[in-house]
């Protein structure tokens, strides 16, 4: 199980030490190989666990003594239950794929060495996230990715807009991860130990349920995983995050980082489930941020925002099911969403490939012709997005629509959320589609003329993630007992959350409603933007305030600028010069003054003439021999 | 033989004119023989004392002193030649460049 921990940072050092010597294709296939044995290491460690009896699915691996003293002892162990196993076949299989896939796309950059060692390191961080059996290691991890995350974003950071994006995703994931922190300090005071094995099955008796501590630590465990994850209020870095190379928004901003947020709400389910409060706030923060980021990636016009936005907003799901006690949904959700997020990024990658970095989706159109095997894999993805069946995003959708409905925490409010959500997904993706693919072309003839599918390398990740966005749901079905295949790996590891008797009419007529809106929503964007040119900017035109309000997202970047950065950049330059040249450099000058005239003072004495010096020193001998005569005598 | 108060006042007598030389005179090889004026003084008390105490050490002491005093004079004059070469001039009061 530690090779899966082994591989990639193996693969980070080989290219440390001869990467740069042996060139890109030899750091590519060295990185790639080893995504693909930490996938077959997972895979193998992932049957392993099969062969145990369902209660007792746990493999600990323990390594070291880390940390020993006093009271805090840490261990370096790792824990493989069905759900760090889950993660870690989505991490290295999406994973491997991604790096087979950049093998293409950074052909010829400069820095693609770089890029190959900041993504193993990437990969390595994240297994050590999912694997991590104490919430010490889960967090080494967490701030790794975010590292690795900052790393990769500013990739390319001879471009200020890169290295700002990547300046600013520190910054608004350091927020988020203070409060982790602190929750981390909570949890270790009240129960004296961080790990897993001992603080999840002893939350209710050191806790109680409903206790203000419990809300109080899973608040800010919560608060941590609103960074990482990118729910409102500090979704603000991930759309700005897709400055970094596609592929990366594709692994790290789509695929795996930002679920880190809802792996570890579920890892920490047992504290979650003490707290109605808390599991209150999460769905609600859940639902706001799904709506938002719909209907935000509704007006953008910029191919990997409406992705990111889109991301924002199925995290969103995530958090909705998690907040309703739904965690097997919310970890189903997670798994085929890397699978079709991470398709559509890559074939969106794809198409800015061919297109030499064109972003803006007014200036393409009519891609299926020169795209075709990136314009049919990418339709799987949107298909199985805005949740058509059979494609996987049906299934795990409607599992969390009717968590929402069907949970005892859950109510009409929130599904209503999650249908309004489900349509904007439906209508926005198509809208891409239909703007990319379909439609008379709109560049100019020499670039039609020189339009080129992508290499063989980048087409066969895309072909291989299409295949598991359209059968990645059914190991999910519901209605038949039994045939949740998912849903019974993983439930053991979750808390029972009562009233799960399935009724199969009330289930079939909301999966039929949710496929409604779902094929609504497609419906409304092929009138806009097929059939009818021009109709969507015609509302555009219609309702001016509301189109700018979401072209301009919600002004939230420039609520940020205006009450926290103006401000703290005010008060900081207030703080220079009060404290640094008021406090600090006066007396560090003054120290230097005060020396400088105490020599001047005494500089005097020093004529330069021999002579003085002769009759300074015979005049102190006489002193002396007077004193000593004196006291002698 | 001469009592020691003899010796100690001839002693005194060559290190205050050896003391009086190095302040008073102002060339720098003057200076070096009063200072040399100055060892021997104190030598001659070394050795009075040697004598009338029946010991050894003040004439070894002595020995120490000429030694010392012989290799001050041998890099003291070597000094003066190179400040001669330099100036034109064995003047102590023209050697003033440690003032600011």
């Amino acid at each position: 199980m530690t090779y899966i921990l082994l591989f990639p940072l193996a693969g980070v050092l080989v290219n440390l030490l001869f990467g740069f010597r042996r060139g890109e294709r030899f750091a590519g296939r060295v990185a790639t190989g080893a995504m693909g044995l930490a996938f077959l290491a997972s895979a193998a460690a992932f049957l392993s666990l099969l062969g145990l009896p369902p209660g007792q699915r746990a493999l600990r691996a323990f390594l070291f003594e880390w940390i020993p003293v006093g009271g805090l002892q840490v261990k370096a162990s790792f824990l493989l239950d069905p759900l760090s196993s889950t993660m870690t076949l989505v991490v290295t299989g999406v994973g491997f794929l991604i790096h087979l896939y950049s093998m293409g796309y950074m052909h010829g950059d400069r820095g693609a060495v770089r890029y190959f060692i900041y993504l193993n390191l990437f990969s390595f961080s994240m297994l050590t996230l999912v694997l991590g059996d104490n919430f010490l290691v889960l967090f080494v991890g967490w701030e790794a990715v975010g590292l690795c995350s900052y790393l990769l974003i500013g990739f390319w950071h001879e471009r200020d807009s890169a290295a700002e994006a990547g300046k600013k995703a520190f910054v608004v994931n350091r927020v988020g991860d203070f409060c982790f922190l602190i929750a981390l300090f909570l949890i270790f005071g009240r129960f004296g130990s961080l790990d897993f094995g001992v603080v999840l099955p002893q939350a209710a008796a050191t806790l109680g349920a409903g206790s203000g501590a419990a809300t109080l630590i899973c608040l800010l465990l919560f608060g941590g995983a609103t960074g990482k994850s990118a729910q409102f209020p500090l979704h603000v870095w991930l759309p700005d995050a897709m400055e970094g190379p596609t592929p990366v928004s594709a692994l790290i901003h789509a695929a795996t980082m930002v679920t880190a947020g809802v792996y570890m709400v579920a890892r920490t389910s047992a504290l979650f489930a003490l707290s109605p409060f808390a599991m209150g706030v999460v769905a609600t923060v859940g639902a706001l941020t799904l709506l938002m980021a719909g209907s935000i990636a509704v007006a953008q016009n910029d191919i990997k925002r409406v992705l990111a936005y889109s991301t924002v907003s199925q995290l969103g799901y995530m958090f909705l099911a998690a907040g309703v006690g739904a965690y097997t949904a919310a970890i189903f959700h997670l798994v085929t969403h890397a699978f079709f997020k991470a398709l559509l990024f890559l074939g969106s990658g794809s198409v800015i490939h061919s297109l030499h970095g064109e972003q803006d989706i007014r200036r393409m159109g009519g891609l299926r012709a020169g795209l075709p095997v990136t314009s049919w894999t990418f339709t799987v993805g949107a298909l199985a997005i805005a949740g058509i069946f059979p494609f996987a995003g049906f299934f795990s959708k409607d599992a969390i629509l009717f968590a929402a409905m069907t949970s005892p925490r859950g109510g009409l409010v929130f599904w209503l959320a999650g249908a309004a959500g489900a349509f904007m997904t439906a209508f926005y993706m198509f809208r891409l589609v239909f703007k990319t693919f379909h439609g008379k072309c709109s560049l100019p003839i020499e670039q039609q003329a020189r339009l080129h599918e992508s290499p063989r390398v980048m087409l066969l990740p895309l072909q291989a993630l299409a295949v598991l966005s359209v059968v990645g749901g059914w190991m999910g079905l519901p209605l038949v007992r039994g045939a949740d295949l998912f849903g019974g790996f993983l439930s053991p590891v979750f808390p029972k959350m009562g009233g799960e008797h399935h009724e199969v009419v009330l289930e079939v007529a909301m999966m039929l409603v949710s496929l409604a809106i779902a094929l609504l929503g497609i419906f409304v964007a092929y009138g806009f933007y097929v059939r009818g040119q021009g109709v969507g900017a015609a509302y555009g035109r219609r309702w001016p305030r509301l189109y700018r309000l979401l072209l301009n997202k919600y002004y939230v970047d420039e609520a940020y600028d205006r009450f926290i950065v103006q401000p703290v950049k005010r008060a900081s330059i207030w703080a220079w010069h009060a404290f640094e040249d008021g406090l600090i450099d006066a007396a560090v000058n003054g120290a230097g003054a005060a020396v400088e005239a105490a020599g001047g003072a005494v500089r005097r004495l020093q004529t330069g003439y021999v002579k003085s010096y002769a009759v300074a020193m015979l005049a102190g001998a006489f002193a002396i021999l007077v004193y000593l005569t004196v006291r002698g005598g | 033989m001469a009592p020691l108060e003899h010796y100690l006042i001839l002693s005194a007598v060559l290190f205050t004119l050896g003391v009086v030389g190095v302040v008073v005179r102002r060339n720098a090889i003057v200076v070096f023989l009063c200072i040399e004026l100055m060892l021997n003084g104190a030598n001659l008390a070394f050795v009075a004392y040697g004598s009338f105490l029946d010991s050894l050490d003040g004439q070894l002491i002595v020995f120490f002193v000429m030694a010392v005093a012989a290799a001050e004079a041998a890099i003291g004059l070597a000094i003066v030649v190179l400040i001669y070469r330099h100036r034109e001039s064995t003047d102590v009061d023209d050697l003033n460049l440690l003032k600011l």
